[in-house]
């Protein structure tokens, strides 16, 4: 299947992290702002794929070998991995605190 | 038997008593048998034996005073003094061993008859327990051979006297008759303890020989002497019961009757007599004429009052001080072995009219408890009357102790009174001081008539209550035994074997009129030895005086008897009609020449104004000053504690409230939230940017 991709001439890098930053600053507000435990990792996957962009933006702009794509990579497969770990704690939170409202979820302070 | 064996004995003699004492304070009641009455009595009866032995050898083998002394404190050189020691000892003459031996026969006597007297008493180890702490401290008296231990034992003695007066403590009036005897006897004692302490000033010793020799050496002489002299024997004023200090004897006879005979008869009242005696060396004339003259106020206001008296014992115990005020006037007037010999015939007889009353009482006492009447008084005549025929062996030994003790010929009064009356009647004669005499005789025939109206009203006539003489019974044998033993050493023949002449006893053949120390212009001048004549002046008249005063006693002894049976047996006198036409006078008697009244309404009452008053002073004054202090404290604490609170701690609190509060700023960014710490991270990564980018 054909793609135009001749408007992407105009595309520079900018452009990618500009889209890099605006998906960073949503996955910083989701952090912060959600309540549920769930929809806070789903902020921490934002962040990540925003920084999985700017690697492939600068690597595909700055240099010709591959060690941003490799990092990207790496990201991916850490996200995976991290996604199961903190699914698993935020189960763990649920079994012994019975919510995953992390507002009321305040131990630190003691 | 030596010099060495006599003390040891009389000191085992002085101890066995005190021994009995401790057994029966500590172990009486519980665990000895009997609650130890036998052990006491036995105790006191081995003293009596001792007494004996040393009495006999003393008197027969050594003419010479025995004295033995030791050194009980030595303090060395003292600046204005020179080496100042006190030393104690026993002194045994002929004078201390026969007032020994009467000590403890009448103590002995008096043990016998209390076991029957005090059978079923509460405190019955107990009272037996004192009755021989009061033997030792009267021994005590006797055997000392200085002021110092006499002073010891005086105020024992005065200490088992208030023991035995309140042994019923429990009825409010022998509680007070004991404080009221005790308190008397200090006024006494304060002014003997004066004396003491001029003599132990002056002459730098307590030693009775000691004494007689500084002062006969001039080193205590004039006003001072005459001082001591007299401060001395207010020591027996208030022991021997004398004028003014007599009113404590008659309440003293709350006690049961065995102490009155004992005591306050017998041998401690008599205690300040022997004190006199003792002490009869130093004594200037005027000393001698104001102990004379006491002696004889004391024989008169007793014997007045006792004619009006209806309780036995108060009669008797009027008696008592009479017959004491006989004595002191017998040693002022210079009868000094007279003196002394009256103390000795009068221990046995009043320690039995004692005895006898006891008995009377005893009876009295059970038969009022058989008709169970708790309210008539045993100790009244008025409700006795015809006891002769229930109780025959007290009535005769009552009659001779009556006998012997109003001066009739065959009884032991009779010798000793006579001596006493034909002193005063010698040395009225010769001094001018006309009132002794006169006195002495007058009195003599009181004693006679109130005597003999005891012994009518209680013995002689009709019972005045039938329902009580019914049920009176002769005494048991214990309590019968002491009196047949002392009616008998009230006859003549005990002391001598002419009846009606005293200078043929023993008393008198070895009882001496020590000489006199004091300088002679201190002295009577008819004392004083001439040159030319062998005896004194004195010695002269007494012997002149022996023929008339004997019949002039007599004869009031007499007029006395006669009246007594015209009164109150034959009732050809009327004593109500007597008592109406001299009302005034009868009151006057019956209430005891308002002694007690004067006395509370002056000494007592200034007393407890003074102690109010102190009582006032204290509360206000001096609690005042103490609570205003304790104010000012307690303000200045308060203040004290406002400032610590208001000021020091406000700093403190400021301080911790400070440190709080920005610990509370400071806590709100730790609120444990991760996405509050998410923001914070942000927030400095985007600060720290702008910094190092910027």
């Amino acid at each position: 299947m054909l793609v135009n991709l001749s408007g992407l001439k105009n595309v520079g890098l900018e452009h990618f992290l500009i889209v890099g930053a605006i998906l960073f600053s949503l996955g910083i507000y989701a952090v912060v702002t959600r309540k549920n435990a769930i929809m806070v990792l789903m902020g921490i996957e934002l962040i990540l794929n925003s920084a999985n962009i700017n690697f492939i933006a600068f690597s595909k702009y700055s240099t010709a070998d591959l060690s941003g794509h490799l990092a990207a990579i790496f990201v991916i497969i850490l996200a995976a991995a991290e996604a199961a770990i903190a699914i698993a704690i935020v189960l763990n939170i649920y079994r012994n605190f019975l919510t995953v409202n992390i507002d009321e979820i305040d131990n630190l302070k003691r | 038997m030596n010099q060495n064996t006599l003390v040891l004995l009389a000191s085992i003699s002085l101890l066995l008593p005190f021994l009995g004492f401790v057994l029966l304070i500590f172990f009486g009641k519980k665990r000895l048998p009997r609650q130890g009455d036998i052990i006491e009595t036995g105790f006191v009866l081995g003293s009596l034996v001792l007494s004996f032995i040393v009495f006999f050898n003393k008197i027969l083998y050594f003419p010479e005073p025995i004295e033995w002394k030791f050194e009980w404190v030595n303090f060395g050189f003292v600046e204005n003094w020179g080496e100042m020691k006190v030393t104690l000892g026993i002194l045994i003459d002929n004078l201390s061993a026969t007032m020994l031996v009467v000590v403890n026969v009448i103590s002995s006597l008096v043990h016998i008859f209390s076991i029957g007297y005090m059978k079923d008493d509460v405190r019955y180890s107990r009272y037996f327990a004192y009755l021989g702490f009061f033997t030792f401290s009267m021994l005590g008296i006797v055997l000392t051979n200085n002021f110092f231990t006499m002073y010891v034992f005086w105020e024992l003695v005065g200490v088992s006297s208030y023991l035995l007066i309140g042994h019923w403590y429990e009825k409010k009036s022998a509680s007070d008759a004991a404080k009221k005897a005790f308190i008397v006897n200090r006024v006494g004692d304060f002014g003997f303890f004066v004396g003491i302490m001029i003599i132990w000033a002056s002459l730098k010793t307590f030693n009775f020989g000691e004494v007689f020799a500084g002062i006969e050496q001039g080193k205590l002489s004039g006003g001072l002497l005459t001082a001591a002299g007299i401060l001395v024997f207010c020591g027996a004023i208030g022991k021997s019961a004398q004028f003014p200090l007599h009113v404590w004897l008659p309440d003293a006879m709350e006690g049961p009757t065995p102490v009155s005979a004992l005591i306050h008869a017998a041998t401690m009242v008599a205690a300040g007599v022997y004190l006199t005696a003792r002490t009869y060396a130093m004594m200037s004339a005027d000393a001698l004429t104001f102990i004379a003259y006491i002696g004889a106020v004391t024989a008169f206001i007793a014997a007045t009052i006792a004619i009006t008296q209806t309780d036995i014992k108060r009669v008797l115990a009027y008696s008592t001080i009479s017959q004491l005020g006989y004595m002191t006037m017998s040693l002022g007037s210079g009868a000094y072995v007279a003196g002394f010999f009256h103390l000795v015939t009068h221990a046995a007889f009043k320690a039995g009219l004692f005895l006898g009353s006891g008995s009377v009482i005893h009876a009295m006492h059970h038969a009022l408890h058989k008709i169970h009447d708790h309210h008539t008084d045993p100790q009244d005549i008025r409700n006795m009357g015809g006891l002769k025929k229930k109780m025959p062996i007290t009535y005769y030994t009552f009659l001779i102790y009556t006998l012997a003790i109003s001066g009739i010929p065959l009884t032991s009064g009779f010798l000793s009174k006579d001596s006493i009356l034909a002193g005063a009647f010698a040395f009225g004669k010769l001094s001018g001081h006309v009132v002794i005499p006169l006195i002495g005789f007058f009195v003599a025939g009181l004693t006679a008539f109130y005597m003999f109206r005891l012994l009518i009203l209680t013995f002689h006539g009709e019972p005045k209550r039938k329902d009580i003489f019914e049920h009176i019974h002769e005494s048991p044998k214990v309590m019968v035994f002491p009196l047949v033993i002392l009616a008998v050493l009230s006859l003549w023949f005990i002391f001598g074997p002419n009846p009606f002449d005293a200078s043929t006893t023993w008393v008198e053949k070895y009882i001496h009129k020590p000489k006199s120390v004091v300088p002679h212009d201190q002295q009577f001048e008819f004392n004083l030895p001439k040159e030319s004549v062998l005896v004194t002046e004195y010695e002269h008249a007494l012997h002149e005086a022996h023929i008339p005063a004997m019949l002039l006693s007599l004869g009031m002894a007499g007029l006395g008897i006669l009246f007594a049976f015209l009164t109150y047996q034959w009732g050809k006198i009327s004593a109500e009609k007597v008592a109406n036409a001299l009302k005034p006078v009868y009151t006057f008697l019956k209430n005891k020449w308002y002694f007690d009244e004067l006395y509370q309404n002056t000494f007592v009452l200034a007393t407890l104004g003074i102690s109010r008053f102190a009582r006032w002073f204290d509360l206000k004054v001096i609690d005042g000053i103490v609570d205003g202090s304790a104010h000012l404290t307690k303000l200045w604490s308060f203040s004290v504690g406002k400032f610590d609170w208001n000021i020091i701690d406000g700093l403190v609190n400021l301080l911790a409230y400070i440190t709080g509060f920005f610990g509370y700023i400071t806590r709100l960014l730790q609120n444990g939230k991760v996405q509050t710490y998410i923001i914070y991270v942000v927030f400095a990564v985007i600060v720290l940017f702008y910094i190092f980018l910027g």
